[in-house]
């Protein structure tokens, strides 16, 4: 089981990822969960969402302490990089912070995001560039499913902007990899 | 067998609704159960159906009232202030003897509160809430699926009883997406008919539909009448989940979302080697009394465990009924337990058991 929190600033993208990352893991047969903050935290500051893919019964789908957490700006990196399991992952997006994480009990890594979605086209494709490292480095779901998930998840009027998305996820699973 | 979809809860509870024959909806928008009425929007005008935003959760509830009469399925939603109003037209429902399906997706309370996730309504639901001799079957789901199912059940179970049937859940269900699938779909004109609807009476004796009754024993009938039903309920609709009881040496009781987040605590303390079991009651009125009575038996003490400052506390100990100590853990106001806290006031009170 993975428990993965993916936070941002409203707008980022971040609840659209972790519905795209549950769908995958829903195509496979697994349990899956997503729950997102709502009200009043959704302006200005952070948004994020709790997903958990499990090969499981899935108890709590509050996540308290995850596997993951994707930081797509510095304040979400401050609330939720205290709460990582030891050994948990951090993924950062490095084009919109500059500061280090406190904590050494935790891997890391550094993902410029914005400007490797910008390179394929639109920066706005920044969350999927971050999703792209969340499958290479924590292998719940196959990219075939995410990209299955994606057309499901996105309204046909934007169907033609898959193939961006499809190359920023890649972009994202090589900077990754690196 | 139907293609799994994610959805969120709220979206799923409207979906079920459709799949259960109810083309009338009749709502006012609050959070966090926005989802429901706004897919209702959508879909109902689809189905032909009726999706009509009333000037008040009070004219709304009066609404299903009235399409109730007429023998439609029909359904409301709302969120904790806006049950609190629709209480006299549920008591309404209730006296008139009318089916109908409500759902309150519980925010923090008293007053107009927050809008994160609680349980807080727990006594409002299954204790009257609004005036009079009634109950309402009260039917509580811990994930989207089972508010799919429990929504299916809740139409036929109303239509039985002629009675309201309550879907309670809390923001954490309204919001959450999860994999759901729809089991049955029935076609409304495949409803039986009711004989006792006022849908006009060409060659027949007219139906009332009437809550007002001024000679006394004439109430104390219809109340008879109501208590019969409830016995009833009680006998043939109690439903709850018992995990890994069989064994245990203490038990948690929790509803709802809740009992998810205390079966991770569950969990957690049987790789410790801890005997603990879970009871979760699914349907609050009728209560599983038997079941956590005879559980009560067997265990050292029962924790119960609630998004709120201690309600359906009192029906575990009723339930209990002195045979082993109940115990009580609590958040409030929109703070959801986590399962951490849950496992360390266990832990707490078996060590305090063993001393």
């Amino acid at each position: 089981m993975k428990e993965i929190i993916i936070a941002g600033f409203g707008g980022q993208g971040v609840m659209l990822m972790g519905q795209v990352l549950a769908g995958a893991g829903m195509i496979e047969g697994k349990e899956v969960s997503w729950l997102p903050s709502y009200g009043p935290e959704m302006r200005g500051g952070t948004a994020n969402c709790h997903v958990i893919v499990s090969e499981e019964r899935i108890g709590s789908p509050f996540v308290s302490s995850p596997d993951v957490v994707v930081a797509m700006n510095l304040p979400s990196m401050d609330k939720f990089a205290p709460q990582l399991k030891e050994g948990g992952l951090l993924i950062i997006n490095s084009s919109l912070i500059d500061d280090e994480p406190e904590r050494k009990d935790i891997r890391v890594i550094k993902i410029p995001a914005n400007e490797l979605a910008a390179e394929v086209g639109s920066d706005r494709a920044a969350n999927m560039v971050a999703l792209g490292a969340i499958i290479e480095k924590v292998k719940i779901v196959e990219v075939d499913s995410i990209i299955s998930s994606l057309k499901k998840n996105l309204p046909e009027r934007h169907h033609k902007l898959i193939p961006l998305n499809e190359e920023a996820l890649k972009r994202g699973m090589e900077a990754a990899r690196e | 067998m139907a293609e799994k979809i994610l959805m969120k809860g709220n979206e799923a509870i409207a979906e079920a609704g459709i799949k259960a024959g109810c083309r009338y909806f009749f709502g006012y928008p609050i959070t966090p159960q926005n989802e429901l009425p706004a897919y209702m929007a959508r879909r109902l005008p689809m189905e032909d159906g009726v999706f009509l935003q009333a000037e008040s959760e009070v004219a709304a509830i009066n609404m299903v009232y009235g399409a109730a009469g007429a023998g439609a399925r029909v359904m409301t939603s709302s969120s904790s202030p806006g049950i609190s109003l629709k209480q006299e037209g549920i008591s309404y429902m209730a006296g008139s003897e009318l089916p109908g399906v409500i759902v309150n997706i519980i925010r923090g309370g008293p007053g107009l509160g927050g809008i994160q996730p609680a349980q807080s309504d727990y006594l409002q639901a299954t204790k009257g809430g609004g005036h009079g001799d009634y109950r309402l079957l009260v039917l509580a789901p811990q994930s989207v699926q089972e508010a799919v199912d429990l929504t299916l059940e809740a139409f036929d179970l109303a239509d039985k009883y002629r009675n309201p049937v309550m879907i309670l859940g809390d923001g954490m269900i309204g919001q959450m997406m999860e994999p759901v699938e729809f089991k049955k779909e029935i076609s409304p004109e495949d409803l039986p008919k009711k004989e006792w609807a006022t849908v006009g009476n060409k060659g027949r004796k007219p139906n009332v539909i009437n809550s007002l009754s001024l000679q006394a024993e004439k109430l104390e009938e219809l109340n008879l009448r109501l208590q019969k039903k409830y016995v009833q309920m009680k006998e043939e609709e109690v439903r709850v989940e018992t995990i890994k009881t069989e064994d245990a040496d203490y038990a948690i009781v929790a509803f709802g979302s809740m009992a998810r987040i205390a079966l991770s605590a569950v969990e957690r303390a049987r790789e410790e080697g801890i005997k603990v079991g879970l009871i979760r009651p699914i349907s609050l009125f009728p209560y599983p009394e038997q079941v956590v009575g005879k559980v009560a038996e067997q265990v050292k003490f029962l924790l119960t465990v609630e998004m709120s400052c201690g309600q359906m506390v009192e029906d575990v100990r009723l339930s209990a009924n002195g045979r082993c100590p109940v115990y009580f853990y609590g958040r409030s106001g929109g703070v959801v337990p986590t399962s951490q806290e849950i496992y360390e006031q266990l832990m707490e009170l078996v060590r305090g058991e063993k001393e």
